[in-house]
């Protein structure tokens, strides 16, 4: 049994992850914006057999509510074993290049939403001398793309920011996980087109568990998106500015 | 190719919203039924509205969003020793999909349809409210919604009453009918079983016709709770057009009888017993590109074994060989207007699609409805509206239960188009 924090926790990735959580009985406290989505996740995962649950609204681009929900989180868990950071929103990429309140909007969430929580995370666990904390970033970081780099460049500062919290907080036995999904079939992403590449959330959330388990540092999922992206960050810049991926 | 606007729903404000935008589609759960029930030029997606409201491990009752798997509702219950009233053939359907077919399984002649177990449903209907139906509230929806293909309204959740198991295993019993008429027996001595299903070579001719092999189940009592988990395995691509053909169907169906044991007893996990076809994702591709259809009807007990019969010596002459034939003998019917089976027998059949086999579904159309059965819609692509009306006399009142709550003109899919239900 463990006490599991999952932040964004109304996404589909981390739907799939607290499932796998309850079905292991373990306790949990969620963190969401939206509050009938979050009653019904507390519902379904009490009826799988989560021991205890707890739940706090959070709209995370609110930066000043972090450290209050953050506390609630320790008064009813106690001990922090796993913390998933899950939110995110896929920005229209051709509004943030004219709209600068979109871009920043776009960053706020995707980038200092998310380091600000595990900026206040890592503190807490470093002082626990324990703990996994799981951040899902996005293959998209790896390089920059016509296409999306906006998102792309907050997820980039995410896995940054991760590589060097595991780095600190390594002789504090805390276990820092950059998670790098692919394409994944998800509300995010409902107006593309699904094609051979496309992931479900629960294989991702299988994939996060496993990552815990082996102690990894930095996992593309499905696996091989690591290869793939191996690829893209080999050709040159050169080249790379020419095409249209 | 149908195109269609796809909305994902997550709760049911959702569906609201999409209504008062003046949404026009039907619903879609996991898309398995065979036709074009789910077909529309918008579609509102089920999926993610998955979540379980409230599970008594004691009581057995479960009640859960429409949008959840069967798949993932045996993962939930099996563990506390509970298990799915009736299922269909595949886990990979929601359990609203379910309920708007109605299902039944290899339990129907003792049990029922799915709707047996629905203690009651929740349906938005078109002007965003949510009504609780059952047997004895808004019974009129209830039984128009059941079996009704979302054509009423959403089937936003179902509250179900479960099954209590000791064991995820089943003791199945082989027997081996050397033809129909064997297999008509085997059904009726065997009517206390609590599962009963054929698998008929429908190839075979002469005093062979019909030769099939009967396996009944039973929930064991040991073998435990704890659930198996398996890899899918998955066919990459389309098989080449005529893979199946008929003397590739022949060779399986022949192989597949001389290899069952006559007799044999065994205790087998529950999910090669009830879905065998599961273990393959995208098994309709050993169809090809150009697909496949569906056929599956009922018949009434007098007329079953001249229906079946002709059924079968009509495919056997045409020589479009079916790759799965399957027979069940059924119970009764029940109060639903549009619930498919009725007391006698059922045949399903998939045949690999050629446009010479539309004329023949066209003659066994007729057959079937001369003899007082009929062809179920969640398989149904190609049936008539006339042949419709005659196979369920109730669609009038189907018709002004949909009327009378507004869904008509708003849930309607390619299949109500098709069978005249849309005015
Ligand atoms: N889907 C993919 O292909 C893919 C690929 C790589 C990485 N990812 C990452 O995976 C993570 C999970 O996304 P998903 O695919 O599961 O999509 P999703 O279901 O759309 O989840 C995104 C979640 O973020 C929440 N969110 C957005 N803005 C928020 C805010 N200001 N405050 C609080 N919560 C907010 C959303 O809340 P609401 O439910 O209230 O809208 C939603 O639950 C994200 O970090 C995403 O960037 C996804």
């Amino acid at each position: 049994m463990s006490n599991v924090l999952i932040i964004g926790a109304t996404s589909a990735i981390a739907i799939a992850f607290a499932r796998q959580c309850a079905s292991r009985k373990d306790r949990l406290f969620l963190v969401a914006r939206n509050a009938t989505r979050l009653q019904m996740l507390v519902d379904d995962l009490q009826a799988r057999g989560a021991v205890a649950i707890a739940s706090q609204l959070l709209d995370v681009s609110r930066l000043d509510r972090h450290v209050e929900v953050l506390s609630a989180a320790v008064k009813f868990l106690k001990i922090l074993d796993v913390v998933l950071i899950a939110h995110g929103s896929l920005p229209d990429q051709q509004v943030c290049e004219t709209n600068p309140s979109a871009l920043q909007q776009a960053l706020q969430i995707n980038g200092n939403a998310t380091i600000n929580l595990l900026a206040l995370v890592a503190n807490r666990l470093q002082s626990q001398h324990c703990g996994a904390l799981l951040v899902i970033s996005s293959v998209a970081g790896d390089r920059g793309r016509a296409s999306n780099y906006v998102y792309g460049a907050a997820k980039a500062a995410v896995s940054t920011f991760a590589s060097g919290l595991r780095n600190r907080l390594y002789r504090d036995n805390v276990r820092v996980i950059t998670v790098k999904p692919g394409f994944v079939d998800t509300p995010m992403t409902v107006s593309f087109d699904k094609g051979l590449l496309w992931a479900q959330p629960e294989t991702i959330a299988r994939g996060m568990q496993r990552a815990i388990d082996r102690r990894r540092n930095v996992v593309y999922l499905p696996a091989f998106w690591r290869w793939i992206m191996w690829l893209i960050r080999a050709v040159p810049e050169s080249i790379f500015k020419r095409l249209s991926l | 190719m149908v195109s269609a606007r796809r909305h994902p729903i997550c709760s049911d404000e959702g569906i609201r919203s999409q209504l008062k935008q003046g949404f026009q589609g039907i619903s879609r759960g996991l898309g398995r039924s065979y036709g074009d029930s789910a077909l529309a030029a918008a579609v509102l997606d089920l999926t993610g509205l998955d979540c379980i409201r409230s599970f008594d491990h004691r009581r057995g009752i479960i009640h859960c969003y429409a949008g959840i798997s069967l798949q993932e509702l045996l993962s939930v219950i099996v563990p506390s020793g509970w298990f799915l009233p009736v299922t269909p053939g595949t886990r990979f359907v929601t359990l609203g999909g379910a309920v708007a077919s109605d299902v039944h399984g290899k339990n129907h002649h003792l049990d029922g349809c799915i709707s047996a177990f629905v203690e009651q449903l929740e349906i938005m209907t078109a002007n965003g409210d949510v009504l609780v139906c059952s047997q004895t509230e808004h019974s009129d929806l209830f039984h128009a919604s059941c079996g009704g293909m979302g054509l009423t309204g959403v089937i936003v959740s179902i509250c179900l009453r479960l099954r209590a198991v000791r064991s995820c295993y089943i003791e199945q019993t082989t027997l081996r009918a050397e033809n129909l008429q064997v297999a008509f027996e085997l059904f009726a001595e065997n009517q206390g079983a609590s599962y009963s299903v054929a698998w008929l070579d429908c190839l075979a001719r002469g005093d062979n016709l019909g030769r099939s092999v009967v396996m009944l189940g039973e929930h064991a009592d040991s073998g435990g709770l704890k659930m198996q988990y398996k890899a899918q395995f998955a066919m990459p691509l389309d098989m080449p057009t005529g893979l199946l053909n008929s003397s590739v169907v022949r060779n399986f169906n022949r192989l597949y009888y001389r290899h069952a044991v006559n007799g044999q007893e065994k205790e087998v996990y529950f999910v090669p017993f009830f879905y065998p076809l599961d273990r393959l994702a995208h098994w309709n591709r050993l169809y090809g590109k150009q697909g496949f259809l569906q056929y599956q009807f009922v018949v009434p007990e007098d007329a079953a074994f001249v229906v079946m019969t002709e059924v079968l010596s009509r495919i056997s002459a045409a020589q479009l060989g079916s790759f799965l034939c399957v027979l069940k003998a059924t119970g009764p019917g029940n109060a639903n207007y549009l619930s498919f089976p009725l007391q006698g027998m059922s045949l399903a059949l998939d045949f690999s699609f050629t446009l010479s086999l539309l004329p023949l579904l066209n003659e066994l159309d007729a057959i079937v409805v001369d003899h007082g059965g009929r062809i179920y819609l969640a398989k149904d692509a190609r049936m008539s509206a006339a042949i419709f009306r005659r196979a369920y006399p109730k669609w009038q009142i189907f018709s002004q239960v949909r009327e009378n709550y507004g869904a008509a003109g708003v849930f309607c899919s390619a299949q109500s188009n098709r069978l005249g239900l849309d005015g």
